[in-house]
């Protein structure tokens, strides 16, 4: 289960937004080469529509696909699928390097559920993420939609599930917490939009999960609603104002962050599996 | 009558009507609405669990907005024996529909509805469970 830090280097500290897919139809692994054309002349194609994602530069799209084996919870999961799009101004001359400018990962981190009932022919790879222009996004999601016959649905993270992540992310075990555990409400039925940022102190937060937490390894609703509570009544003892009646859209920790958006960053790779499981499980339940 | 919890003020006890039906109102969206719902149930007469306590549960159109878990709610309506509505206030299409049930309820409660009484609520959340 250890991934190699170097495979895994380019997701840190980048914003990727978050999709949920429907099993890819026919999928072939051994065919990323075949893959990697096609989507090359579909974009291709799809600028000379007029269609352009960049105007008035000249740019050759080139695309790779490949896999990343390291990248999956357990044998049942599939490896996780990389595209990247990389450009190279064909004004300049061939020694210039080709520049990224858009990467998208398919992925499967524990998503058993999913790929135990998944007909043959099928692949299961129920989390994407993206980072890069929307339009770019959206060109690599068309063609995989007509490829595949799958669906990209964008993620929405709830307040519960927000609340969860903070708990879990909060009480991980870092040798150096260097930034705040922060949460972000949305004040609601304003005039004008109000946002209220709580920042506390990661050895804080810390020490409330394990006063909290009952059992190592394993966490429960009830464990995660009482570290909620004592962080809203803090609050409430300090500015009476009741954050259990506002909106949770941002948790930030030292590990990752996370938006109710459907937008997450993850800042330490030694808790990468947890945090994609988590994210696979959330993808997985919006697909059924 | 609308109150934002209870207890309700004592000095207009003797002017407020007889109560037949107390509708808890949980937004899905509002933590604070439960914690606020479970402190007030404390006040409510004993008697009012026979069929006269109903939860009403707004806002469950939006699936990205939960703050609750729909699992405790339920649990809540089992622990009191009351029955638990599920309803979007901003569909206009649910809200007439939630009103007219609560009105129909609220009828049995105040006995307008010979052969029936707020016991029969009971005894209906009584047989789902069997199943």
């Amino acid at each position: 289960e250890d991934v190699d830090p170097q495979k895994t280097a380019f997701l840190l500290r980048k914003a990727w937004t978050l999709y949920s897919v429907t099993p890819l139809y026919r999928f072939h692994r051994a065919r990323l080469r075949d893959y990697a054309r096609l989507l090359s002349a579909f974009i291709a194609a799809e600028k000379q529509k007029g269609l352009a994602v960049e105007v008035g530069v000249e740019l050759d799209i080139k695309v790779a696909l490949s896999s990343i084996a390291d990248l999956r919870g357990t044998e049942l999961d599939q490896a996780a699928l990389l595209v990247q799009l990389s450009s190279r101004s064909r004004a300049s001359s061939r020694n210039s390097e080709d520049k990224l400018v858009w990467s998208g990962w398919f992925c499967s981190m524990f998503g058993d559920d999913l790929s135990e009932n998944v007909p043959e022919d099928f692949t299961s790879l129920p989390l994407f993420l993206s980072h890069g222009a929307e339009s770019y996004t959206s060109l690599v999601g068309s063609w995989f939609q007509k490829t595949f016959d799958c669906c990209f649905r964008r993620l929405a993270i709830s307040p519960l599930n927000l609340s969860w992540m903070v708990a879990m992310w909060a009480g991980c075990k870092l040798d150096r917490a260097d930034s705040a555990v922060e949460l972000v409400f949305s004040m609601p039925r304003l005039s004008q939009p109000l946002d209220i940022s709580y920042a506390i102190h990661p050895e804080d937060a810390k020490a409330l999960w394990d006063t909290v937490q009952k059992t190592p390894g394993e966490i429960t609703q009830e464990e995660v609603d009482v570290f909620m509570d004592c962080l809203y009544a803090h609050f409430h003892r300090h500015f009476k104002i009741h954050l259990s009646a506002a909106k949770l859209v941002k948790v930030s920790t030292a590990v990752a962050s996370a938006h109710c958006d459907g937008i997450v960053k993850i800042l330490q790779s030694q808790y990468l599996p947890g945090v994609l499981m988590l994210l696979t499980e959330l993808a997985i339940s919006q697909i059924q | 009558h609308l109150a934002t919890s209870l207890p309700l003020p004592s000095e207009r006890d003797h002017l407020r009507p007889r109560i037949d039906l107390v509708v808890f109102m949980i937004d899905i969206k509002s933590k604070y609405s439960l914690k606020n719902v479970e402190t007030s149930l404390a006040h409510v007469d004993a008697s009012f669990f026979l069929g006269k306590v109903c939860f009403l549960v707004t806002g469950v159109g939006r699936v990205n907005a939960c703050s609750i878990e729909t699992n405790a709610i339920c649990k809540l309506g089992e622990a009191y024996c009351s029955p638990v509505l599920f309803c979007e206030l901003e569909l206009e299409g649910i809200r007439v529909a939630t009103a007219q049930r609560l009105l129909r309820m609220l009828r049995i409660c105040a006995g307008h509805i010979p052969g029936v009484s707020a016991l029969s609520f009971v005894s209906l959340m009584r047989n789902s469970d069997d199943d």
